[in-house]
């Protein structure tokens, strides 16, 4: 391979595994609204706020690190199921201003929290993994993305066995369907919306748990909540195949624009250029690549 | 506003739709504006003056947001930039070409308007969520263009310095004469806001934001209703953004950061969506939010934190008090400050005989 060839491979190995973790991030997203219909805009905040969990729990003396990753786990489902009870419940059948409006409330606190409780130095998620990368071709990727990359797969597969094949996923998309029909065949509406953001709460642990390990966490890791909208919106905010999808195309335009388009710009493309790619993709189709077509009634 | 009827006697639209609903809201709107020309400049100091001054221009912005948000329904996360849009078009015109700001102030509400509707076409094809994103996107790239294009921007710091509003020579420095400077402003907008929204197109939006296919069947023009809320609206952010300019005497693109435009979501949710009134109790309410968390941290703040770490105390105190008060009246009391309002009213209704 020639130089310029090998440059192009690794940015696009590079923005594969970073798309795959972006992936992650936006799964947490897509199950709220699969099964709710509730934008959540605090996802980047609950990310930083399991970072938080994270880094405490890791760092303290004598806790295992499988223990520690499963505390943090339980600590997000619990704090999902709080949110869902207190705060959006209320909420159910208001015009959808209203539930953007309080996930965005949600996200000032939660990034106006840490500050007040934990200090605003940047903490560590210290996981046993090595520094190591792996050499792919002239590519080379850190180890943690590796083990995101793998995960992001795993979880991919979970929640698609789940959704199409379990009793469970399958009551939960009919309530994502109709929720009162839901309700009449004898579902458990506001059970089930509890369960999609206790499943959410998952995935928010898991990403905090990489992402804080890849970064460090403090208030600027809820910044990667803003990169979750165009990988959803790319991929159709319904769809989980679609996250993973929108979230490779996400991390490899955005590679590919830092290594071609920023030198001759003064850098910051990678910030903006999906969005133009979100908004092109949303002209042409606007339920996104995946996401299903609805249809309105009057 | 402050008189009270005894019960509804109207006749006719004409006589529901009036400004006045009975002679005496002439008296009260008379006494406002005594209050607000000749007593508040007198009694308030400086200090008091650049607070109520901040309070006016977001007044500005929050009706224009709401008038997007509130009557039409289609929301913006991106009035934030487009308020940069206004603030930078004057500064370039004021200090480019020496403009005076009755020139400036006008362009840059175009422009804003201009740029506002350009976000707004994807509205004719997405709407809520997907919306709420593309105009997040918009937000996102008009920061980026406008700091990483240096003949917009003005240079590494992507912050022009304006000269100050001058009126017939006189440079207006004080804060009691940029007072008045703004008040006009706001005044205007208030009554533009007024009676925009019992026209025409005021009826359009808010038909299209109870249900766009039945206001499409019944022979509104969505699109076009939809572009000129998204234009209306952009050009009272615009403005709302010239004024920030002049206030400030320099136009900075941080100050009209993604952050912005939520503060004013925060401002219409709390003050009551689809209300002139809620836009002006909401943006004094919110305005004035983070002077009141600083003066009781600074007084009972020091038993709890450590004086180095006030600042950033204080700034996440105020982001936290924030998001709750955006959670608990969305939760508690939808239609806002505009709602306890009426409520005090109707109370005082038939007071002291009730029932």
């Amino acid at each position: 391979m020639g130089e310029d060839s090998e440059f192009f491979f690794s940015l696009i190995v590079n923005g594969i595994s970073i798309g795959m973790l972006y992936a992650l991030i936006a799964l947490g997203f897509v199950l709220v609204y699969k099964a709710t219909e509730a934008l959540n805009f605090a996802q980047g905040e609950f990310v930083m706020l399991s970072g938080y969990i994270a880094a405490a729990l890791l760092t303290a003396k004598g806790v295992p690190v499988i223990a520690a990753i499963i505390g943090t786990i339980a600590i997000m489902i619990g704090f999902s199921f709080a949110l869902e009870r207190v705060v959006l419940r209320p909420l159910l059948g208001r015009p959808i201003v209203a539930v953007i409006m309080a996930t965005i409330g949600l996200a000032a606190i939660l990034r106006g929290l840490p500050p007040l409780t934990f200090g605003a130095e940047t903490r560590a998620v210290p996981l046993p993994i090595g520094d190591d990368p792996l050499v792919i071709g002239p590519a080379t990727v850190p180890p943690i993305q590796a083990i995101g990359f793998v995960v992001t797969l795993i979880f991919l597969g979970g929640f698609t066995w789940f959704f199409s094949k379990s009793r469970t996923g399958v009551a939960l998309r009919a309530v994502a369907e109709n929720q009162q029909v839901a309700a009449a065949m004898g579902i458990n509406v506001e059970r089930y919306f509890a369960l999609a953001w206790a499943m959410a709460g998952i995935a928010s642990a898991v990403s905090g748990i990489v992402w804080g390990n890849m970064l460090g966490v403090d208030v600027q890791l809820a910044l990667v909540g803003l990169k979750v909208f165009p990988v959803v919106i790319l991929g159709g905010l319904d769809s989980i195949a679609g996250a993973v999808v929108g979230g490779l195309t996400v991390g490899v335009v955005e590679s590919l624009t830092a290594g071609y388009v920023d030198p001759y710009v003064g850098g910051g493309t990678k910030d903006f250029a999906p969005y133009l790619l979100m908004i092109v993709a949303l002209m042409f189709r606007p339920y996104g690549l995946f996401g299903k077509r609805k249809i309105e009634r009057v | 506003m402050f008189h009270r009827e005894t019960g509804v006697f109207k006749t006719s639209y004409a006589a529901d739709m009036a400004l006045y609903p009975l002679p005496i809201a002439r008296g009260t709107v008379i006494a406002l504006l005594v209050l607000f020309v000749v007593i508040v400049p007198a009694v308030f100091g400086e200090y008091y003056l650049s607070i109520i001054n901040l309070v006016l221009i977001s007044i500005v912005g929050a009706l224009g947001l709401n008038i997007l948000v509130g009557y039409t329904g289609q929301i913006s996360i991106g009035h934030g930039a487009f308020m940069s849009v206004g603030a930078y078009t004057a500064a370039n015109l004021a200090v480019r070409a020496g403009l005076p700001f009755w020139i400036t102030l006008p362009a840059g509400g175009l422009m804003a308007a201009l740029v506002g509707a350009v976000v707004g076409i994807p509205s004719l094809r997405i709407k809520g969520l997907y919306l709420a994103i593309a105009t997040l996107a918009g937000q996102l790239i008009i920061e980026w263009i406008i700091n990483h294009v240096p003949w917009i921007s003005g240079g590494t710091q992507a912050s022009i310095q304006v000269p100050r509003p001058s009126l017939f020579g006189h440079e207006m420095k004080t804060q009691g004469e940029l007072y008045f400077f703004l008040l006009f402003f706001a005044l205007i907008a208030i009554v533009a806001a007024l009676n925009l929204v019992r026209s025409r197109i005021g009826r359009a939006f808010v038909a299209i934001r109870d249900q766009d296919i039945a206001a499409e069947i019944i022979g509104i023009d969505i699109f076009r209703y939809k572009l000129i809320a998204f234009a209306i609206s952009s050009f009272y952010a615009g403005v709302c953004g010239v004024l920030y300019t002049y206030y400030f005497g320099i136009a900075n693109y941080e100050q009209f950061q993604l952050g912005v435009s939520i503060e004013y979501l925060a401002m219409i949710i709390i003050g009551g969506l689809g209300s002139v009134l809620g836009s002006i109790l909401g943006a004094a309410f919110v305005s004035l939010l983070p002077l009141a968390i600083r003066t009781v941290m600074e007084s009972v703040g020091g038993l709890f934190f450590a004086a180095n770490e006030m600042a950033t105390v204080v700034s996440s105190m105020r982001l936290v008090i924030f998001g709750a008060l955006i959670i608990v009246f969305l939760v508690m009391e939808p239609e806002g400050l505009n709602r306890l309002w009426r409520n005090i009213r109707n109370y005082f209704r038939v007071w002291p005989f009730s029932y």
